[in-house]
């Protein structure tokens, strides 16, 4: 399959982006990485993923692959020959699936949030709650990883991808806050694995750096608090 | 593999739940069910669902899966006979962001229009609109959103035909009418004629009283 067969359309910011290079990057594929514009959203971006105009966008022969854990799900099912991304027995796949739908619909909206909060009050509540998600998702490593390196096992999989990909905006909201929310005295298991995950051959070229994320926050937060009337 | 292998924790007014049983009984899988008094939830399904304390909860040989699309892959993973999912790649990635789209823009602005009155109500009811109609581009053509026969992508949406309804007579609002959405209409005609699909819907008329009590909760007026 030649290189350009292959096109990811994203930008750096995005942990989405993230996931779906990690699982290219597994799989060993060659691909393009397109740096979306956004302003205003290339046509390539509003003519492939005309439904949420969001990357990231995975474009395999030209036929388009939209939502991150969709696209790691067909990158593993494509690309089969290649380290497996997802567990194989039905029963582990299906946890690992539950606690990515955690991740998506729950904490990390919950995580951004603690951004935009109003007042310190309501601040405090969602890193309590980000907190409490995180001591699920330490109890989930030690039930799913049986003692190794990574909730997929020896090797990075699924949930490792979905949960890792947000490390970086984890450390933002640290940074923003001053509150260290990945704690090695409350989370041992996770910052270990946090620190092996961050090292990945797969993962450490894609994971952008804290300090280029913390600055596009507040970028971005700067934008917003002048596009908001008074 | 006998019945006292498979238990579902469910709610009859549960869509979620209905996902779950119409798999199951697609594939001719014996399960036991186990009806949940959603007001008073049993301290065995906190034990088997901590993180959401909800149904449905699928549990096989002692293990417990919760999450409706999630055990709905799981299911079609671990009984092979009468495939949900589309074999190509391609495919099941398009059935399964149809299935996200449905749940995140249909299912969520369609519940908080059940449960909303005047403007909130309004604006929901136009989303839940807005993502009906990019369904019914979806289904024009097609028999089942999963070809000759019923699929994933059906099952996840299936809650439309009967659900919709009933909320449309709990929170007077009108979501799906059929000059609107006459593709739609068509695939539910052939969905709810499918005998295991209708052998197995829950009550009208016990729904409608638990979604009223439901509203009435948020808006006691």
């Amino acid at each position: 399959m030649t290189k350009s067969e292959v096109k990811l359309l994203g930008a750096w910011p995005s942990p989405f982006v993230m996931r779906a290079r990690i699982a290219l990057n597994i799989k060993s594929v060659s691909y393009e990485f397109l740096e979306e514009t956004f302003q205003p959203k290339s046509q390539l971006l509003l003519d492939s993923n005309p439904v949420y105009k969001k990357v990231p966008v995975l474009i395999n022969q030209d036929k388009p692959i939209c939502e991150s854990l969709i696209i790691v799900q067909y990158v593993d099912d494509v690309w089969s020959s290649g380290p497996s991304i997802l567990p194989s027995e039905p029963y582990d796949r299906a946890i690992a699936r539950f606690w990515a739908t955690y991740l998506d619909d729950k904490w990390y909206p919950t995580l951004r949030s603690v951004r935009g909060a109003k007042g310190e009050d309501e601040r405090k509540k969602l890193i309590k709650e980000v907190g409490e998600g995180l001591t699920l998702l330490e109890d989930a490593l030690n039930k799913i990883s049986r003692g190794k390196d990574f909730f997929g096992g020896d090797q990075i999989g699924y949930l490792d991808i979905a949960f890792g990909c947000f490390l970086g905006w984890l450390r933002v909201t640290e940074s923003l806050t001053g509150v260290k929310l990945l704690d090695q005295v409350k989370t041992p298991c996770l910052a270990k694995w946090a620190e092996r995950f961050c090292a990945h051959g797969a993962v450490k070229d894609v994971m952008p750096q804290t300090e280029k994320l913390v600055e596009f926050a507040k970028m971005l937060m700067a934008k917003m608090a002048a596009s908001t009337p008074n | 593999m006998g019945s006292e292998d498979v238990k579902l924790f469910n709610f009859h007014a549960s869509p979620f739940g209905q996902r779950v049983i119409w798999a199951l009984k697609l594939k001719g899988v014996d399960y036991e069910c186990i009806e949940e008094d959603i007001f008073n939830k049993s301290n065995l399904l906190l034990e088997l669902n901590p993180v959401h304390k909800k149904v449905p909860v699928l549990v096989h040989c002692n293990k417990p899966i919760a999450e409706s699309l999630v055990i709905l892959e799981y299911i079609d993973e671990t009984w092979k006979q009468y495939p949900l999912m589309p074999q190509n790649p391609y495919q099941r990635a398009h059935a399964r962001f149809w299935a996200n789209f449905a749940e995140h823009k249909l299912l969520v602005a369609a519940r908080i229009a059940r449960l909303s009155s005047e403007e909130e109500q309004e604006k929901a009811v136009n989303e839940a609109r807005e993502a009906m109609e990019k369904i019914e581009e979806e289904i024009k053509g097609k028999k089942f959103f999963g070809g000759d026969k019923i699929g994933y992508l059906d099952i996840v949406i299936g809650w439309i035909s009967y659900w919709i309804p009933v909320w449309e007579e709990v929170g007077s609002m009108k979501i799906l009418d059929p000059l609107k959405f006459p593709a739609i209409n068509a695939w539910i005609t052939n969905f709810l004629s499918h005998p295991t699909i209708n052998d197995t819907l829950p009550q009208r008329d016990k729904m409608v009283v638990y979604y009223h009590s439901r509203r009435k909760e948020v808006s006691p007026s």
